[in-house]
């Protein structure tokens, strides 16, 4: 054919009808694609596996333990998402699946509730405390006073000081409460890092990466959280009171409410107490 | 190990390759073929993701999609479903994110065939459909396989967007790459790492079938 430069593979290629392959895995996927996409479907449809919760940070371990009980008490499994209360706040406004929200700030679930997205006001499950977090080799005292913090930030000598975005986390909020009453705010300000949530912030607080940081004191309880760091609980007059409130959502499930329920039950409650939350009616 | 958080990412993998590589085909093809005024801008256009930070389009995915939009509403009266904070809305932030992914390789491999072979197929009375069928999809191989790869393995590692339009939803948006995000936070470095390696050693491999891929053809393939 003249006119025509093949190369040798190429030739090959369409002489040997070598695409037959090819196109027999593209008419496959074809095929397969949307049958797997209908079953998907399907699947979702019918519920996935338990009513799903959003969990305030703070509540990382204790409501894993809670949730550990309830299936010992006959209940089904949950799907628990932990982040920040103000994120949930926006998503359940935004139409997030969510059936029952505990918020570490009451206001976030007053606000909900005012713009109709909830079953009712929910109830009150505890007052959360703050912790002063201090990983090994660090200069800062373990005073949960915060003394030691206030002097080491007004000497200079923080580098680094984490905390939960105060933005949108109740807990980072109250640490900028209890670093401004102790007048260590201003000075501490830009040696802040900023946890995504108070779950980041005790990440960081205890990696050694920083000085030590505030964060909630039911994450300093856990023993996994802790690791070598050591903690001080800070006074409850250096800020607001954390008033946890949960409530479920108006797509609650009849699994949503025994979960609500369960985490209600006198044996529950001392399970939050545990984890250092004051309890309402204490 | 968050095997449910694998599986999900390898299902919204699938699912982006499946939507992208037909679409990139016929993209890739008509761009590769066609001269027309706005060419650079249109190209540009599908490149955009390449730069664009994730947590830029997530924004405006959850402007122009979430619950209270007309696209919204739409697919939710259609399909009972919301298109955040589910998979089918990862589904279409990926499918948007993976554009270049999908297009460039399969453009410079529709490049690649020489003119001549294109004559020859139109002469011998193939047409255009017959000719991609028969004849081009053949000789992009290794373009084909490159585009599946790097949008696969991209999907797995998408973070940003992921998070701020499907929150972190067990079983439904919580992929492998939030799940490793969500170890750390939860002091599990132990799982966190496990996962993270499961990734890389994927992402080594991935990339090293592309770099194959590309070889052979640069030695082999057309125009060579």
């Amino acid at each position: 054919m003249p006119g025509l430069r093949f190369t040798a593979a190429e030739v090959r290629r369409l002489e040997g009808r070598p695409g037959s392959a090819l196109r027999r895995t593209v008419v496959w996927l074809l095929v397969l694609g949307p049958l797997a996409g209908a079953a998907h479907a399907q699947k979702v449809g019918g519920d996935g596996a338990g009513p799903l919760i959003a969990a305030a940070s703070d509540l990382r371990f204790a409501l894993d333990d809670l949730a550990a009980s309830f299936r010992r008490d006959g209940g089904g499994p949950v799907r628990i998402v932990y982040g920040s209360s103000g994120n949930f706040r926006r998503q359940i406004a935004e139409g997030a699946p969510f059936e029952l929200f505990l918020s570490a700030d009451e206001s976030y679930v007053r606000a909900l509730e005012r713009e109709g997205r909830l079953a009712d006001g929910g109830v009150l499950y505890g007052i959360g405390r703050l912790a002063l977090v201090v990983p090994p080799g660090s200069s800062l005292a373990v005073d949960g006073s915060l003394a030691g913090v206030a002097a080491a930030a007004r000497d200079g000598r923080i580098r680094r000081f984490a905390i939960a975005n105060p933005e949108h986390a109740p807990y980072g909020r109250a640490a900028q409460e209890a670093l401004t009453a102790v007048g260590a705010w201003v000075t501490l300000r830009p040696r802040l890092v900023l946890g995504e949530n108070v779950a980041q912030a005790m990440q960081f607080a205890t990696s050694g990466s920083t000085d030590g940081g505030i964060v909630a004191l039911s994450l300093a309880l856990a023993p996994g959280a802790l690791g070598t760091a050591t903690y001080a609980a800070v006074p409850e007059a250096l800020h607001r009171p954390l008033a946890q409130r949960m409530a479920l959502t108006r797509r609650a499930s009849p699994e949503a409410r025994a979960f609500y329920e369960h985490l209600q039950r006198p044996a529950s409650r001392q399970v939050l107490k545990r984890y250092g939350f004051a309890l309402p009616g204490e | 190990m968050d095997t449910a958080a694998l599986l999900l990412s390898v299902k919204l993998a699938a699912a982006t390759v499946l939507i992208l590589l037909p679409a990139g085909v016929l993209i890739a093809r008509f761009l590769a073929t066609h001269e027309f005024p706005l060419k650079p801008f249109v190209e540009a256009l599908f490149a955009l993701p390449l730069v664009l930070p994730p947590t830029v389009l997530g924004y405006y995915l959850l402007v122009a999609l979430g619950a209270d939009t007309l696209p919204g509403r739409w697919y939710e009266w259609l399909t009972g479903r919301t298109l955040v904070f589910t998979f089918d809305g990862l589904l279409v932030a990926s499918v948007i994110f993976n554009l270049p992914f999908a297009i460039q390789p399969l453009q410079r491999a529709f490049e690649a065939i020489p003119e001549d072979v294109l004559h020859a197929a139109a002469c011998c009375g193939l047409t255009s459909p017959q000719s991609l069928w028969r004849i081009e999809l053949p000789l992009i191989g290794a373009g084909l396989l490159t585009a599946g790869v790097l949008t696969f393995a991209h999907t797995l590692g998408e973070f940003g967007v992921v998070l701020m339009v499907g929150g972190s939803i067990p079983g439904e948006t919580k992929t492998i790459a939030i799940a490793i995000y969500d170890r750390v936070q939860g002091f599990d470095m132990t799982g966190a790492g496990l996962m993270s390696l499961l990734l890389l050693v994927f992402s080594i491999v991935a990339i090293g079938v592309t770099f194959v891929a590309s070889n052979r053809r640069r030695r082999h393939g057309p125009g060579a």
